[in-house]
């Protein structure tokens, strides 16, 4: 059964009749990053307008693996229960040279996640998801088919002027952002170049419905027999619908290729005859970004700040990632309670983070579609050895699925501590009770007591941890206790053996001003 | 660790000789397909990768 696009309602927006009142925020596209940004800030108590130049959520064949990080903040924003029902969770990943398999992955092997490493599950539901929460949420003003047509800045503020069917309207705020995708009208707007790397490869991505046991699992085939020397990547989402993409080398006509009488020749001979096709789409693959993603008070995310091919799971998952990161940003600049400069922080972090993700995906790339002579020897000669050596396998680059980035930090450490909860890293999910570290923790700051007492007088939300044995192994290691200061976004910045009530002080003061 | 690139191997004609002799009779296709896993084999067995880097640069050098 097709998946049902029904039109989210148009409703003349009050700026058509007469100015509006400034907005504190504007954020322009409802795709996945807008969306969570809008319900992000709710959740902090700031309202905002969400513009969007459509009214129904993304249309083919686009992300389907998100992430346990995406999850994470899915359950902050209160949609992880229906993604979780919805959804296929997975967790083994196949690679096979020719019609063999030379090895497999299973990212489940890391014991005491409620959340699955990743599930998947079609865009599409997720906008759906979203878009029905920000329907519901008082602090969201979502506007469907109002596309911003101009951008401006003074001094103290940005402007943007909006078409709808009804006309032109313009609106004012604090801070606009831009979360409007790799074709990003802002960013051509404001004349910013997009830098890095374009791949002469295309792809034919097809999503397909089939009543078939294959299990959920990511399957990728290099120089398969079914398709003749080129890649190929299967993938199960929602609905007994499954994603195709095969590679197809650059001479291939786009328009030649969609035809359903050249498509379907070429599913049959990966799955068989009994499918129905439900979209196809022939894509090129980029891996570039913006140098900078804060302009004063216009700020970008997601794919209009950078996109990736989509081999890793990159896009949607990093996107959300600079939710994560900018929300409790933007929210305590704008309530007055840290400095403007917090927000370089945003862009140094994410930039930093979407430089790791270029660097994945361009070498999976690469690999996938290595250039004739060196590159392309090194690479068959890497799948070779795969089949005979163990090392080899590891070689292999498929994709590198898409993990939380580390930031670099130079919060107070301890040589003691266990190296996964480093400061800059996000900090890992453990039982706690009957319940889970994360959804102890709210959208403030706190600090973790790993069985040690906490110096008096900080005016801070205090966790007092209870300690089983995987609390020991990630937050102690050798240590008798520890204290751990983690950020609104869950990751740690400072973190001690023992420390006073001023040392403590001193590093919530340089979390605020988003030192490094 | 850095690079050696003082005399470490013993035989080294001997090595020198095996490694002509496992390129006897391959066409020159098929010699560096064995040259590129060759390199791999030893990149990991080195498994340092400061000292590949040096080895990388030392072999570009004209
Ligand atoms: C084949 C394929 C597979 C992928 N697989 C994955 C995956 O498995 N995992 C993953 O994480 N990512 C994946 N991605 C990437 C993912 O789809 C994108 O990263 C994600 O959609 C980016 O979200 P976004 O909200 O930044 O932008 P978009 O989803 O592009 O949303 C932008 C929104 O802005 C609106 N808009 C644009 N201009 C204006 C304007 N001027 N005014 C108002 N509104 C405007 C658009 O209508 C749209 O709704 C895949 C992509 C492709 C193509």
């Amino acid at each position: 059964m097709p998946y049902d696009y029904k039109p989210f309602p148009y409703v003349a927006p009050p700026g058509l009749s007469g100015p509006e009142p400034r907005h504190k925020v504007i954020i322009v596209g409802a795709g996945p990053v807008g969306l969570a940004m809008a319900l992000d800030l709710a959740t902090r108590g700031v309202p905002s307008v969400l513009l969007d130049d459509n009214d129904v959520v993304a249309m083919g064949s686009r992300a389907i693996c998100w992430s346990r990080r995406s999850l994470e903040l899915f359950t902050r924003l209160g949609i992880a229960d229906k993604v979780l029902d919805k959804g296929e969770t997975w967790s083994v990943g196949r690679t096979c040279h020719g019609d063999d398999e030379v090895f497999s992955f299973d990212l489940a092997a890391e014991p005491g996640q409620h959340l699955p490493p990743f599930i998947n599950i079609q865009q599409y539901y997720i906008e759906e998801f979203l878009a029905e929460r920000a329907l519901a949420d008082p602090l969201v003003d979502l506007r469907f088919r109002n596309r911003v047509i101009g951008i401006d800045q003074s001094g103290d503020g940005a402007h943007v002027t909006i078409r709808t069917p009804d006309g032109q309207y313009g609106l004012s705020a604090d801070f606009v952002l831009a979360c409007d995708g790799g074709r990003s009208t802002i960013r051509a707007m404001m004349d910013l170049d997009f830098e890095g790397e374009r791949f002469d490869e295309r792809f034919l991505i097809a999503d397909i419905e089939m009543k078939a046991d294959f299990p959920a699992e990511r399957w990728f085939w290099f120089e398969p027999t079914f398709h003749d020397g080129q890649s190929a990547l299967l993938h199960r989402q929602a609905d007994d619908i499954y994603r195709i993409d095969l590679q197809l080398g650059w001479d291939a006509d786009p328009e030649e290729e969609k035809k359903p009488e050249n498509v379907i020749p070429r599913i049959e001979k990966v799955v068989g005859p009994d499918f129905e096709l439900e979209w196809v789409s022939v894509y090129t693959f980029q891996c570039r970004r913006l140098r900078d993603f804060v302009h004063d008070r216009v700020i970008f995310l997601g794919d209009s700040a950078h996109v990736v091919s989509p081999f890793g799971a990159r896009g949607a998952n990093s996107g959300l990632q600079d939710v994560d990161n900018l929300g409790w940003k933007l929210a305590a600049v704008l309530a007055g309670r840290a400095p403007r400069g917090l927000l370089d922080s945003y862009n140094r972090e994410r930039v930093a983070a979407a430089d790791e993700d270029i660097r994945h995906s361009t070498r999976a790339t690469r690999f996938m579609t290595p250039s004739p002579g060196m590159e392309r020897l090194f690479r068959d000669q890497v799948l070779a050895l795969a089949g005979k050596t163990e090392f080899a396998r590891g070689w292999v680059n498929s994709g590198r699925l898409s993990a939380p980035c580390i930031y670099a930090s130079t919060g107070a450490d301890d040589p003691m501590l266990p190296a996964a909860t480093r400061p800059g890293a996000v900090v890992p999910d453990v039982p706690q009770g009957n319940g889970w570290l994360l959804n102890r923790l709210g959208t403030d700051a706190a600090l973790l007591a790993v069985n040690c007492a906490v110096p008096g007088g900080l005016d801070l939300p205090v966790v007092e941890m209870q300690v089983n044995a995987l609390v020991r192994e990630r937050f102690l290691g050798d240590a008798p206790g520890a204290l751990y200061l983690v950020r609104p976004d869950q990751v740690v910045a400072a973190r001690w053996i023992t420390a006073d009530a001023r040392t403590v002080s001193s590093a919530v003061r340089a979390m605020w001003e988003g030192r490094e | 660790m850095t690079l050696i690139t003082t005399p470490n191997l013993d035989d080294h004609d001997g090595f020198y000789a095996e490694l002509l002799a496992a390129h006897r009779g391959l066409s020159e296709t098929q010699g560096q397909a064995l040259n590129a896993q060759l390199i791999l084999i030893l990149a990991n067995h080195i498994g340092d990768r400061e000292v590949l880097t040096e080895a990388l640069e030392l072999a570009r050098q004209r």
